[in-house]
């Protein structure tokens, strides 16, 4: 697998990272060593195996649904770049 | 007071020989003092640490005191404290003052713990010498011109140097064993499950593990035992039977198999490690155990199988900092895209963008099942590995790390070379197996080497014993650089 510029672009951009010309092509020259090492994988066969998303095999744990949190608005907003009457706010997305 | 024990601290506080005040203060003056040349802490607060110890002294008057009651331990900064700066080594975190504690931290303050700092660390946990951290790098203590590995190098070192009695760590690919190994202390990363995630700033949830760094096996005995148990916030905490990881380590280890997995004892190994290690193995004969061959044939995959699945969760995770509810926010953008863009190009160092970069890649439409899905296949096959050999052998050994520490810079602009510091270390995080370095001999320049023990899932209180028992008989454990 070959990477271009254009593609770490497009990823910094999924990923909602700015990134430059300059940063692209130290980027480029870096996540190709990578993936080089990372392409070792594809020597395996193992089409026949099961993925293993976790280290144990438990299932979802469900609670009951009742309220345990407490409203701590004031406190968690204390430490916002920017809120106004309990609200975040951000650029204005909607014209 | 510098080179006792837990529990010789924790007599020394019950029979009021000293005063948990006149520990913590003791720390804090060594901070002071040493951390301008080691920057082993990004964050000391004497205040919160001194009202700490006092509640502590009123706790052992009034006889309510358990082993931790008053000991001083240096919080790797991964961890939210309340009220405490909690940055995770990064410039996004810069500004973050907790609003609430991890479930770790209602543990130890539980147990009467003192916090006595916010240790330094790669930045997100991603790294192995602690240089991504943006509040500088760490030295490590036994060569100031060495790194003291990483992700958890502040807490190495503050052990190392004897600047905190314990510490916690964090282990993703080796983060706690590895700095361990490199600053001759001893360190154990639990079974997937045990300690809770709450509050453990994530870097990629399916193999973070917390775990306590110390100076001996008994020691983060100990530590585990306050650490471990179910915390129903973290969705994969287990629930579990309360154990007590200090109750096998006088067993004698007569009859004991230990496995010796050929991948391991290949070539990459520096010459000293691999005497180092030939003669700790020497005394675990000597101690009436066995070793046998083992092979583990997957387990070469682990490093491109790791840098698929632990990028692939980062990136997942790391989507959060946004510049909206909290953390660093640029100062100027156009619109909200822009605002994300800029705030996550500015906050993030360069390690964690580029770890981003390859998670999202991997994520991305058309390489999904090329990269995460084939990792996760490879991921069982090294699992299957290990339960294959555990039919043979109780226990695995071999090197922590290939070498002793490197110069700091040494592979900083290399991030290939940086990854493979993880080559022994991080199949213990994909099988979620529990795993420890303890050290067992110095390399050049009195750089220490440690040996990795990994064990069957939950069978901590046997690594422990492993662990102990090689320290009843050598001395590597209490040797310290200052």
């Amino acid at each position: 697998m070959t990477l271009t510029v254009d593609d770490v672009k497009r990823i910094a951009d999924l990923a909602y990272i700015e990134i430059n010309e300059d940063e692209a092509n130290a980027a480029l020259t870096q996540l190709s060593g990578i993936f080089g090492l990372i392409e070792s994988m594809q020597a395996v066969d193992a089409s026949n195996v099961e993925p293993m998303s976790h280290a144990q095999s438990v299932t979802q744990r469900l609670r009951e649904d009742t309220v345990t949190e407490m409203d701590q608005r004031e406190l968690f907003q204390s430490i916002a770049p920017d809120v106004e009457a309990g609200l975040y706010l951000v650029p204005k997305v909607i014209e | 007071m510098l080179n006792a024990s837990l529990k010789q601290l924790s007599g020394q506080l019950a029979q009021k020989k000293i005063s948990s005040v006149e520990l913590t203060t003791e720390c804090l003056d060594r901070i002071k003092r040493l951390n301008p040349e080691y920057n082993a802490f990004i964050t000391v607060n004497e205040e919160m640490s001194l009202a700490q110890a006092q509640t502590a002294d009123a706790l052992i008057a009034s006889g309510r005191s358990g082993p931790l009651t008053g000991i001083p331990v240096a919080q790797k900064d991964i961890f939210c404290a309340k009220g405490w700066l909690t940055t995770c080594g990064s410039k996004m975190l810069s500004n973050f003052v907790s609003p609430y504690d991890a479930g770790v931290i209602e543990r130890f303050n539980a147990a009467g713990a003192v916090n006595i700092g916010k240790t330094n660390m790669d930045e997100f946990a991603m790294g192995s010498s602690n240089e991504t951290s943006h509040y500088g790098f760490v030295r490590n203590p036994w060569d100031v011109t060495a790194v003291p590995g990483g992700s958890s190098g502040g807490a190495a070192c503050a052990v190392a140097a004897r600047l905190a009695p314990a510490a916690t760590g964090t282990d993703t690919g080796g983060s706690i064993r590895q700095p361990a190994a490199l600053c001759g202390i001893s360190g154990i990363k639990p079974t997937y499950g045990l300690v809770s995630r709450y509050g453990m700033i994530a870097f990629a949830s399916s193999l973070d593990q917390g775990g306590p760094m110390a100076k001996s096996a008994e020691d983060l005995a100990l530590l585990l035992n306050v650490m471990v148990g179910f915390d129903a916030r973290d969705s994969t905490s287990l629930q579990r039977d309360v154990e007590d990881y200090a109750g096998e380590l006088q067993k004698p280890l007569h009859g004991l198999r230990i496995g010796l997995p050929k991948e391991y004892f290949a070539a990459g190994m520096s010459s000293e490690v691999e005497l180092a290690v030939t003669h700790a193995l020497e005394e675990f004969r000597k101690l009436g155990a066995q070793t046998v061959e083992i092979s583990l044939p997957n387990v070469p995959l682990s490093i491109p199988v790791y840098y698929v699945l632990a990028p692939a969760e980062a990136s997942s995770n790391l989507s959060r900092f946004d510049g909206v509810r909290y953390g660093y926010r640029a100062e100027s953008y156009t619109d909200l895209a822009d605002m994300y863009r800029k705030s996550r190009a500015q906050g993030f160092g360069a390690e964690v963008k580029r770890r981003i970069l390859i998670g999202t890649y991997v994520l991305s439409h058309g390489y999904y099942d090329a990269y995460y899905i084939k990792a996760q296949k490879l991921r069982r096959l090294i699992a299957q590995d290990f339960a294959d050999a555990y039919q043979q052998c109780d226990v695995i050994m071999g090197p922590t790390t290939p070498t002793v520490a490197f110069n700091l810079g040494e592979k900083s602009g290399d991030p290939i070379q940086m990854y493979l510091s993880d080559i022994y270390t991080s199949a213990a995080n994909l099988t979620g197996m529990p795993a420890m370095s303890i050290p067992v001999g110095f390399g050049e320049k009195r750089r220490p080497i440690g040996l990795h023990l990994i064990g069957n899932y939950f069978r901590e209180a046997q690594l422990l014993n492993i662990a102990h028992q090689y320290q009843q008989v050598t001395d590597w454990h209490v040797q310290s650089p200052v």
